[in-house]
């Protein structure tokens, strides 16, 4: 009966895809992407509940597992879909064209692949979801049909595409490891065992061309070049599902991998990689972010910064786990918020460029007030839980002997804070030039709801130890880790 | 009989999909590279039918159609899908001369010799002793994706880039299992038609193809 329920977030999207082509349904047409998030959202809380009962679903001849993991990745998936679609919801009028409908089924088909991801049981069946995902958003990156989307849609699919090839490489060697002993298999369960007699050769060469191929889907540093271009030039809603679960679901992959390595060669070789890739990250994004002239790109760098940091997080280890695993649900719900609300601006505004918007606050409160509350959450001010997840982060780096490399994030995180003030200052403060009459405009030009439940769950999650506290703890203990 | 003839045989398909992959390199028609790429495709799939047959699994022989219609007929006539007169004038210019370009394919063969022999040990097994050519063809495929500058020429980069993996994966493990290797395909061929219409769409909006045009959006 349960193991039904792991079929929900898949067939569901496809389900609700294939309804959104049919002729005739634009009437519900919009609505096709919430109900896709809904769904998966639904489905991911019963797996939550399930794996806290101590059961561990599975199906398709154990090729889909939901541990507690897979079950709280599944329900971010869905939380933050819900977000972005919901807040990103088109007109009644716009929903009637021929774009339309495959906007919204590209939207709900992004999100199966999302979820067959996380829910897979073989490291092949998640490589060929996260390619999926690429497949699934390289119409939605180039949707807008402009020289700049076109652009920004070609390196994303280049570049995403090459990387996770080489994640398949590594992949490769790995499975090539399992054939030297007694059972071939790609099934991370069977391969995290700690008995198997892997080639710590291969598994070394394997572990490190598949960290670094879903690293470049991560957006970490130094493969991140299609990050800005193509965050900044999708539909918000895109945007704010690539950034806010898109990233983490490879970041998902590259924890998977991780406990794999750690058995057979130990956590040294992949502390370094990530540590670097997350350092550099951080670094790209501070020098990036001083002089951003674009509200979109601002958002984009910011989220190589948050993986940046979450990365150091995976390099860490199982002291850090928990705070990684809130820090994506904390990062992904605001930035689908942020992204959203950039939409609305961009819509309103009629400009992408910061310098161009001014005076927000004075003109615009119903945008620029959950603008400041939003930009003050992902700049890490409490109660919002990526203050506690960065601590989280900062304290298990000390704790563990990494104190240089958190040292060194700290500093960075310091001049990206000062970026970011001076940056949301300039849109939101001020006056407006004088002479120009306006009257305050205090419509959320869109849905107020999904903003509200989105910083309220932000601003709540981190205070509840029961039993967002104990889940966390389960999904470390999957990865090989007792904190 | 057969086993007499299977390292031969090994050595042939491998050496079939390495001088492919130096020719691409040489040759800048966009024809010549495409029939190229059906070639090669067709000597993976004679690879993988050598070792199902040696290896007595009828599943690899089902394996290795399944990369003769994608990789060797397939992929190529999505690529060649236009007007034969059209597409017979197409030039790549490169940014390598053809000279430096086949030099860095030499040192790149050289290198993946080297860096498997120290890394895994080329074992005794003729497929162990092929495997470098799987390695220079991902590295030939890097070459041909940086140092190109039309959108289709970079296309067929990467599928080149993707044959070295798949020769890799044969090579080293004899295959991973249909349903996967049926997935990747799927996967590739979709990413190479949404490729494909993205070239199409800059060609009606830039009047080329070339990437350099792209450099609108930096910081």
């Amino acid at each position: 009966m349960i193991s039904f329920i792991l079929w929900i977030p898949l067939v569901g999207p496809l389900a609700l895809a294939g309804f959104s082509l049919l002729p005739g349904t634009f009437a519900l047409r919009r609505f096709v992407g919430v109900a896709a998030s809904s769904a998966v959202l639904i489905a991911g809380l019963l797996l939550v509940s399930a794996v806290l009962n101590g059961a561990v679903p599975e199906t398709g001849g154990g090729m889909l597992r939901a541990d507690a993991l897979s079950a709280y990745m599944i329900s971010v998936v869905g939380a933050v879909g819900l977000i972005a679609t919901w807040g990103g919801l088109s007109s009644a009028a716009s929903s009637r064209t021929k774009v339309a409908a495959s906007y919204e089924a590209l939207i709900a088909l992004f999100l199966a692949a999302m979820s067959l991801a996380v829910l897979a049981d073989s490291i092949g069946l998640m490589w060929a979801a996260v390619e999926a995902t690429t497949i699934a958003t390289a119409f939605l990156v180039g949707h807008h049909r402009t020289g700049r989307s076109l652009e920004a849609a070609w390196k994303y699919v280049i570049l995403g595409s090459v990387g996770v090839a080489i994640a398949l490489l590594g992949i490769g060697f790995i499975y090539a490891a399992s054939v030297g002993t007694d059972t071939p298999t790609l099934s991370w369960l069977l391969l995290s065992q700690s008995n198997l007699g892997l080639d710590p050769a291969l598994i070394t060469a394997g572990g490190a061309l598949a960290v670094l191929g879903f690293a470049t889907k991560a957006g970490l540093a130094p493969m991140h070049s299609w990050l800005p271009d193509a965050h900044s030039q999708a539909p918000a809603p895109v945007s704010g599902l690539m950034s806010g679960v898109l990233l983490s679901v490879a970041l998902y992959a590259i924890l998977r991998i991780q406990s794999i390595t750690n058995l057979v060669i130990g956590p040294e070789f992949l502390r370094i990689m990530l540590s670097v890739g997350g350092l550099l990250s951080l670094l790209v994004a501070a020098s990036l972010l001083i002089r951003q002239r674009d509200y979109k790109r601002m958002l984009a760098y910011s989220s190589i910064e948050h993986m940046g940091l979450m990365a150091i997080g995976v390099a860490i280890g199982p002291a850090a786990l928990p705070s990684v695993l809130l820090y994506i649900l904390g990062h992904g719900l605001i930035k689908a918020t942020l992204f959203v609300i950039s939409g609305r601006i961009l819509q309103v505004e009629g400009t992408p460029v910061i310098s161009d918007v001014r005076a927000l606050l004075v003109r615009r409160p119903g945008l620029a007030i959950p603008w400041l509350i939003a930009m003050a959450a992902i700049v890490g001010f409490p109660p919002f839980s990526i203050f506690f997840s960065e601590i989280g982060i900062i304290m298990a780096g000390w704790s563990v002997g990494l104190g240089g490399v958190v040292a060194a994030a700290l500093v960075l995180l310091l001049v990206i804070f000062a970026a970011f003030t001076r940056l949301t200052v300039q849109m939101t403060i001020g006056a407006p030039p004088d002479g120009v009459a306006f009257t305050p405009d205090y419509s959320a030009h869109g849905p107020r709801l999904p903003i509200i439940l989105a910083l309220a769950t932000t601003a709540t999650v981190a205070f509840v130890a029961e039993p967002v506290g104990t889940l966390l703890l389960q999904a470390t203990a999957v990865l090989g880790g007792t904190n | 009989m057969f086993e007499n003839i299977y390292p031969q045989l090994i050595g042939l398909c491998a050496g079939a999909l390495l001088l492919t992959s130096a020719l691409m390199v040489w040759r800048h028609s966009l024809l010549a590279s495409i029939r190229l790429l059906a070639l090669q495709g067709i000597a993976l799939a004679a690879l993988v039918a050598v070792i199902g047959i040696a290896e007595g699994e009828p599943e690899l022989v089902l394996v290795s159609l399944l990369i003769l219609s994608v990789k060797g007929i397939g992929l190529p006539w999505v690529l060649a899908y236009q007007s034969k007169a059209s597409i017979k004038q197409i030039q790549e210019s490169p940014r390598l001369n053809p000279t430096a370009a086949l030099l860095t394919v030499t040192l790149l063969t050289i290198l993946s010799y080297i860096v498997v022999s120290r890394v895994f040990g080329l074992g005794d097994s003729s497929t162990g002793h092929a495997a470098p050519i799987g390695l220079a063809m991902v590295l030939i495929g890097f070459l041909l994706l940086i140092s190109r500058r039309r959108a289709r020429s970079q296309l067929i980069g990467f599928l080149l880039l993707d044959n070295g993996i798949a020769t890799i994966t044969f090579l080293t493990s004899g295959g991973v299992p249909i349903l996967l290797e049926f997935a990747f395909s799927l996967d590739v061929l979709l990413v190479v038609l949404i490729l494909h219409v993205f070239a199409s769409r800059m060609r009606t909006k830039f009047g080329g193809t070339a990437v350099d045009q792209l450099r609108e959006l930096h910081d």
